[in-house]
């Protein structure tokens, strides 16, 4: 077996160079470059300094209404567990979420565009930019702007400025411009190409939030970071209502802020299995579908190696999923790098799946959640009736439905 | 070790001009057209010709190069077929300067050392790689340089007076100096403060200086390259093209007239940049 050698500590990365193994990286233009080189600096500062960690703590608290619950979902579980009985397997393993759907704004989003916004406000940045796929990003993005008055520009493909209206409007409400990007098709990677053509462009006053753990160096370990909240609440959560680590974690994939989040301070707790969720969209046979992981190849994009779905000519395609947050051809450098190494299991989920989830869960436990999360639940409905009694999963709740109700409604046939 | 742009830039030096640097974009609007625009090219007073590599994510490009990159790979360009373009080019021009210009992937993908050989072996002098900054010189800089490939960097309004050194340690054959912060196609910048960077960049180096983004007439030519060693038109050149493909993709004119129309003018206008320097 050619199974590289695994390191002391999953938790150790990037490099100096920005790098985790061979992924990662700062694959940018010149004119970006100092302007990297100045925000990793005051990155550096501030993750070290008290103060700033002070702020971010307090505005999780009072704004965001951090820390978000741990919730046994106990009639979820019940029904898995009456799925393996039918299967004649008597198991069914007890099911917790992470209920990042509860902040403010409604996703986990919230949490890195906090800790952003301070470093920009640090900086003496005067104009916030950002890109979103489903919107949340950019909700979150517009709101921080409004609460600490700055100017925000988003750009959103004009795919998704359509099948993500709700989150149009609130964006338009919180004072944000949004542009639609047609280039392309018009999705979450357009709209980062558009995005950074504006901070070429705008070099002097201009911070750029990405929204995920990809980009070049460092914005992939300061997302992880900002994110990792999520994990370290969950894992002092879990310590206090069941008195030991969970046996899985399961979170859904796009460009991996989430999931990273999450899974980040359990990565050196080896009895922990932790599996990313991607979008399987029509299947993995066609070209639509966004299983970067499991389906695409090492390739540079958007200031980072990492896996993409890629031609044999290097070009990048489109991909597809029903969920906008999920439509990536790419993903963060460090799930490429944790998934080499194998100490996380990628897997898709198709659409179908993804959907039945997402009704699922609004029947059972009486809570809509957003098509990301809707793919992690689909794993863990897979997962659950084959694992024992005694066995327990955290899931990633990271948004909720809200945006999504029209797209469901639809695809359901359900007049609104 | 010297390249045929290293000697191009010297001889145009000893005649006291600016080069002509024209950017095209390679397969736009398809493979056989696009290698008619190439061999227009010196013949209508390019000094060197700046390749095109099309790729689907082009950050630093404004919409027209966006949408030429974007023809191209719809008419089956592949940079197995622009490297070829290059060596059929080459089987009746042995003097011109080729620099391959775009982005990384496609390269990566490709496969380094495979690409090093082929690119050799197309008659390839240079390589302008946008998003391979210093910081990745690993990646291609070095084994491009190792190969006997002139690496190209550019040189932006964010390099300051300490960066510079490092930009410039592995960069050969000369230094392109992006006029403005921006994307390709934007106007141009302020040329008295382009003009001053240059002289900037020039006191570091004694590779020559080339200026692009934004030069897009005869005029702008003269003024540019009264201060530097070379002008660069890229967008201009893409847009001729545009402009004699009808909105079903037909063309309604030669595109290898268009762009020598358009290049012969642009030469005039360096050809008289001295002149404007000695006013
Ligand atoms: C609710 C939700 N989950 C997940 C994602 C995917 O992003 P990431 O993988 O960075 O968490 C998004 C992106 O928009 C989202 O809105």
């Amino acid at each position: 077996m050619n199974k590289p050698i695994e390191p002391n500590s999953f938790r150790t990365g990037p490099d100096e160079q920005g790098m985790f193994g061979m992924f990662g990286g700062r694959f940018v233009a010149e004119t970006l470059m100092p302007l990297i080189l100045d925000l990793q600096g005051h990155w550096e500062h501030a993750k070290a300094d008290p103060a700033y960690k002070a702020e971010v703590a307090h505005l999780n608290k009072h704004y965001t209404g951090r820390p978000s619950p741990l919730y046994f979902a106990e009639r979820l579980t019940d029904h898995l567990r009456e799925v393996s009985a039918a299967k004649g397997l008597g198991g069914g393993a007890k099911i917790y979420f992470k209920r990042d759907e509860l902040n403010h704004t409604g996703s986990h989003k919230i949490n890195n565009c906090l800790g952003q916004i301070l470093l920009a406000k640090r900086m003496g940045k005067t104009r916030i930019i950002a890109e979103t796929g489903a919107g949340q990003h950019g909700v979150a993005s517009a709101t921080v702007a409004a609460r600490f008055g700055l100017p925000c520009v988003v750009y959103m493909g004009a795919t998704d400025v359509e099948r993500q209206a709700p989150n149009v409007f609130r964006m338009k409400l919180l004072g944000a411009e949004v542009v639609p990007v047609t280039s392309g098709h018009g999705t979450l990677k357009d709209a980062m190409n558009e995005a950074l053509r504006d901070w070429v462009t705008n070099v002097d006053d201009t911070y750029y939030m990405i929204g995920t753990a990809a980009g070049p160096h460092p914005y992939p370990e300061m997302v992880r970071e900002l994110q990792s909240v999520i994990g370290r609440e969950a894992k002092e959560q879990m310590m206090e209502a069941e008195g030991r680590l969970p046996d899985m974690l399961v979170a859904a994939v796009g460009g991996g802020s989430n999931a990273i989040g999450l899974f980040h301070p359990f990565l050196d707790d080896r009895s922990v299995r932790i599996v990313g969720v991607e979008a399987g969209g029509k299947g993995l046979d066609g070209e639509e579908h966004c299983a970067s992981l499991t389906a695409g190849s090492p390739g540079v994009l958007h200031g980072n190696r990492t896996y993409l779905l890629q031609n044999s000519d290097g070009q990048i395609m489109e991909g597809h999923s029903i969920s906008a947050g999920l439509d990536y051809p790419g993903i963060g450098p460090e799930h490429s790098w944790l998934k080499d190494s194998g100490r996380v299991e990628y897997v898709p989920i198709m659409d179908t799946e993804a959907l039945e989830a997402f009704q699922l869960l609004t029947r059972t436990e009486g809570i809509i959640p957003a098509l990301e999360p809707a793919h992690a639940l689909a794993e863990v409905i897979k997962r659950a009736p084959h694992m024992r009694k005694d066995e327990i999963i955290v899931m990633n709740l990271c948004g909720r439905g809200d945006k999504d109700i029209f797209t469901v409604g639809k695809i359901l046939g359900m007049g609104l | 070790m010297t390249t045929r742009i290293d000697r191009r830039l010297a001889h145009l030096k000893s005649e006291g001009r600016p080069a002509l640097v024209t950017y095209f974009m390679g397969g736009d609007p398809d493979y056989a057209t696009s290698l008619k625009i190439m061999k227009a090219l010196p013949k209508a007073g390019s000094d060197i010709i700046e390749l095109g590599m099309p790729f689907s994510d082009p950050m630093a490009d404004g919409p027209a190069i966006q949408a030429a990159g974007l023809r191209a790979l719809k008419a089956g360009q592949t940079l197995a077929k622009t490297l070829h373009m290059a060596a059929e080019f080459r089987a009746d021009d042995d003097e011109t300067p080729i620099v391959l210009m775009g982005y990384y992937n496609p390269i990566y993908v490709y496969g380094v050392d495979r690409f090093l050989a082929d690119a050799r072996a197309s008659g390839i002098d240079g390589l302008i790689v946008v998003d391979l900054p210093p910081e990745m010189d690993e990646e291609l800089c070095i084994p491009a340089l190792k190969a006997g490939l002139n690496f190209i960097r550019l040189a932006t309004p964010t390099t300051d007076e300490k960066r510079l050194p490092k930009v410039l340690q592995n960069t050969s054959g000369f230094v392109y100096y992006v006029s403005m912060t921006g994307i390709t196609g934007s106007a141009l910048a302020d040329t008295t403060k382009v003009a001053t960077a240059v002289k900037r960049i020039k006191s570091h180096t004694a590779l020559p200086v080339c200026v692009g983004f934004g030069v897009k007439t005869a005029e702008q030519a003269r003024t540019i390259g009264a201060s530097a060693d070379g002008v660069v038109v890229g967008t201009a050149i893409v847009n001729a093209v545009a402009s004699v493909i009808d909105p079903k993709g037909g063309l309604t004119a030669d595109p290898a007239e268009a762009v020598a129309t358009l290049v012969s003018g642009l030469a005039q206008g360096v050809r008289g940049a001295r002149l404007v320097a000695a006013e």
